[in-house]
């Protein structure tokens, strides 16, 4: 074969390989590693999925928070005016939770329909809403 | 002086024509072989920066007199800021960080036409042109929809709501404005392609002028990402470092790409060849900073950097993108087929190792990509609200990572063209036996992990190849160590150094992820808690007021051994202008482990919950960041850019 010809061959299959090592991985760490997100409404009409790493959200209840006297254990509920949710999440809020605002937590569903929350996000700004939080909303008050 | 905001306005204003008069006059000039329309360039360029620079000045004159007439100094700031922070509450909020993106790409626009007279009479006007037609959108895009000069007459408010808390830190000062120097500093790189696509002056010589210009934006792109990280990491008081949010990949999609095109850049110029690839990839390093720009301006993703946002200027910055890369790539669809390149290498040739780095860094690139945009494809098509989490990334980034750390550590010490294969086994046999034993050796003292084994001895392994090639050029007979150290080029230390960095990056990351200690516990006055070697006592806390916040502070007692080894001060800060809660956690920095307390909720009974981290090495991430800019800056001081390239 000629040598240029075979070095351009080597070349291309050295980056096809590559690219398709890097695509399969790719892939499957997607896969693994998407969180849907779920209102209130959505779970309890038994849309979300028990054990599975999620995102939920909604307003945080007036009056709703409990916090444990011992230990740093909190619970609260988040709505979207339709349905509310029961969230358990063990260790430090962010500064900006508070009631009445729009959250998004992270983690599983047990099998009561509580979201045992992993990460409660923090945001930088009073104004900002999650845009999830307000699709969420939306839906709920187009229903 | 009641007319300043309108004067800085009507300065936008004229800055827009002059923009536009430098988009269309340079260019007619060049197509119409007309020289006088071509040498208008220059002044256009003053011109524009110097208005552009005034009214950034006027919003920074107006914060600092506290004029709440103006909605955005209204809206950023109040009396009883700090006066530092005022001056950064300029760039706090979406418009003044427009109009500081548009300030510094002016900036550069006036740099490079001063530095213009070294190029041929026709690129160095096509290049500012280009930039013309950057900065016109721009320009257009603050005066259309986000206008930081909106008075509120005759409702003046008594005071301003107050900068967001969050943003009232050294970390604003300057973490803003080093990173837009590098994200807009790659426009001139993008700038040189175009011209030379329009020029059809497809040559090595495009690739020599951009390189100082890449890699000085790159350096500060690099500052920027670590001081951004830095910031991160104390301010928001979860210990992290780096979070795969959508605002930080897109500052790291640039840089990632900006670093291919570094390399590339350097085998365009030194060998002639992927000279369109090379040319493909500088409009894509500038594309991927608007793409950052709009991510960030927009809010259309969920980040934790989302400030609140007006869905109709993400349209226009879309619409602005859209325009740019689309153009672009016309142009380079239409221009780029002519491009040949005659010159051949081979397989084990230093062009070789560099196509490597451009695959793999591009194959990063994408995959940030991917999975930044996922959400936004998964939400376009119906399919539901999702994120992408932080395991993702580290699950894709990391192998690909090291493999590129792995060439990263062989590719010095290549030769251009063809490079005998058996010498590079031979040099890269005794550094990787040492890295792989020694990595070995450390992780006798700590539980075994393979991956972060593999993962050091492949920082032991750049680490010990760079001071071999730097040992291979230096030693010699003849001549001493020094006399030979001196005389090699300053971009060879250059990329040491930057190599040198990313093995020390390396090295702080693999720790602070395998040998780091967290707690969260509750803690009462008088209650001792064991984390890691050191014993915490929370002694309680007291009440302290600030210029514009009252704060509870904790002090919190640090022993080791018995010994004491400091007395940290968290706080929780009450903002009395915005009724906002701040957490500042307390840090005592060392070069081995950082000790880290942040606050959390007060409970009952004096109680508070504590936050306490022991960071190992975590300063070390940055440290590498410094190194790499260091090495980027002294690489574009090279004394061969310093030579007149003549007509």
């Amino acid at each position: 074969m000629h040598p240029v010809r075979k070095k351009r061959i080597v070349t291309i299959s050295v980056i096809l390989v590559v690219l398709a090592t890097a695509i399969g991985l790719v892939m499957y760490a997607l896969s693994q590693n998407i969180n849907l997100f779920y209102s209130p409404t959505q779970v309890e009409a038994g849309e979300a999925p028990q054990g599975v790493t999620l995102r939920a959200g909604g307003m945080v209840v007036e009056n709703s928070v409990e916090r444990a006297s011992d230990s740093l254990n909190v619970a609260f509920l988040v709505t979207d005016y339709k349905h509310s949710l029961r969230i358990e999440y063990k260790g430090i809020l962010p500064d900006l939770f508070r009631e009445g605002q729009g959250i998004v937590a992270q983690g599983k569903l047990d099998e009561r329909g509580v979201l045992i929350a992993s990460e409660v996000l923090a945001k930088h700004d009073e104004e900002y809403m999650p845009p999830e939080v307000s699709a969420a909303l939306e839906q709920s008050k187009a229903q | 002086m009641m007319m300043l905001p309108e004067i800085g306005h009507y300065a936008l204003i004229l800055a827009m024509m002059f923009a536009l008069a430098l988009a269309v006059l340079p260019m007619v000039g060049y197509l119409q072989r007309n020289a006088i329309l071509l040498v208008t360039a220059k002044p256009l360029t003053y011109l524009m920066a110097t208005l552009t620079c005034t009214s950034f000045v006027i919003l920074a004159i107006a914060f600092a007199q506290d004029d709440f007439s103006i909605l955005y100094v209204s809206q950023h700031s109040n009396s009883l800021l700090p006066i530092w922070y005022k001056i950064s509450a300029v760039w706090g909020g979406h418009e003044g960080s427009l109009l500081l993106w548009i300030t510094i790409l002016c900036i550069w626009a006036a740099t490079l036409a001063y530095k213009s007279d070294s190029l041929p009479n026709s690129t160095g006007p096509v290049v500012l042109s280009v930039l013309g037609i950057v900065a016109t959108g721009f320009l257009a895009f603050i005066l259309f929809t986000s206008s930081p000069f909106i008075r509120l007459l005759p409702d003046t408010p008594a005071d301003g709501v107050d900068l967001n808390p969050l943003l009232q830190d050294i970390g604003l000062i300057v973490h803003p404005p080093m990173l837009y120097m590098g994200y807009v500093g790659f426009s001139v790189a993008f700038a040189f392609a175009i011209a030379a696509l329009i020029t059809g002056n497809l040559n090595a010589s495009w690739a020599r002028w951009a390189r100082p210009w890449t890699n000085v934006s790159w350096a500060f792109l690099t500052l920027g990402i670590a001081l951004g990280s830095w910031w991160a990491y104390y301010e928001l008081g979860w210990g992290g470092w780096w979070f795969w949010d959508p605002v930080e990949n897109a500052s790291l999609m640039p840089w990632l790409a900006g670093t291919a095109l570094i390399h590339s850049l350097a085998v365009t110029e030194k060998r002639g060849v992927f000279k369109s690839w090379t040319v493909l990839l500088a409009i894509f390093t500038f594309s991927l900073s608007l793409l950052g720009t709009f991510l960030v301006r927009s809010g259309v993703l969920t980040s934790v950097h989302a400030f609140a946002a007006d869905p109709t200027r993400g349209v226009f910055i879309l619409a602005l993108l859209v325009l740019i890369i689309g153009s672009s790539l016309l142009l380079y669809a239409l221009r780029a087929s002519q491009v040949k390149s005659q010159v051949s290498f081979g397989l084990t040739g230093r062009e070789s190792w560099l196509l490597i780095n451009n695959i793999l860094l591009t194959i990063l690139t994408l995959t940030v990509l991917l999975g930044t945009l996922y959400p936004l494809i998964f939400d376009a098509l119906n399919l539901g609200k999702i994120s992408v989490g932080a395991p993702y990334f580290n699950a894709v980034f990391s192998p690909i990572a090291l493999l590129l750390i792995v060439f990263m550590g062989i590719a010095p010490l290549s030769k251009w063209h063809n490079t005998k294969g058996a010498l590079l086994w031979r040099a890269s046999a005794l550094p990787a036996v040492l890295a792989v034993s020694l990595s070995a050796f450390v992780f006798t003292f700590h539980s075994f992990d393979w991956y972060m084994w593999l993962s050091f001895a492949i920082a032991l392994w750049l680490f010990f190849m760079c001071v071999r090639d730097w040992l291979d050029k230096v030693l010699s007979k003849r001549q001493s160590i020094w006399t030979r150290a001196r005389k090699l080029p300053r971009h060879y230390y250059g990329m040491q150094l930057a190599h040198l960095g990313v093995a020390v990056s390396l090295v702080g990351v693999i720790f602070v992820s395998l040998n780091s200690t967290e707690a969260v516990v509750r803690m009462a006055p008088g209650e001792r808690v064991m984390v890691g070697d050191y014993e915490f006592e929370f002694l309680g806390t007291r009440h302290v007021e600030g210029p514009n916040y009252t704060a509870d502070t904790a002090v919190i007692n640090v022993y080791q051994d018995g010994q004491s080894v400091a007395q940290m001060l968290p706080q929780k800060r009450l903002y009395q202008a915005r009724r906002q809660m701040m957490t500042e956690a307390a840090l005592n920095p060392g070069f081995t482990r950082d000790l880290y307390i942040s606050l959390g909720e007060p409970l009952d009974n004096g109680a508070w919950g504590v936050r306490i981290y022991i960071k190992s090495f975590v300063r070390w991430i940055w440290l590498g960041g410094i190194l790499m800019m260091a090495g980027g800056l002294l690489a574009a001081w090279d004394k061969r850019y310093r030579r007149k390239t003549g007509a």
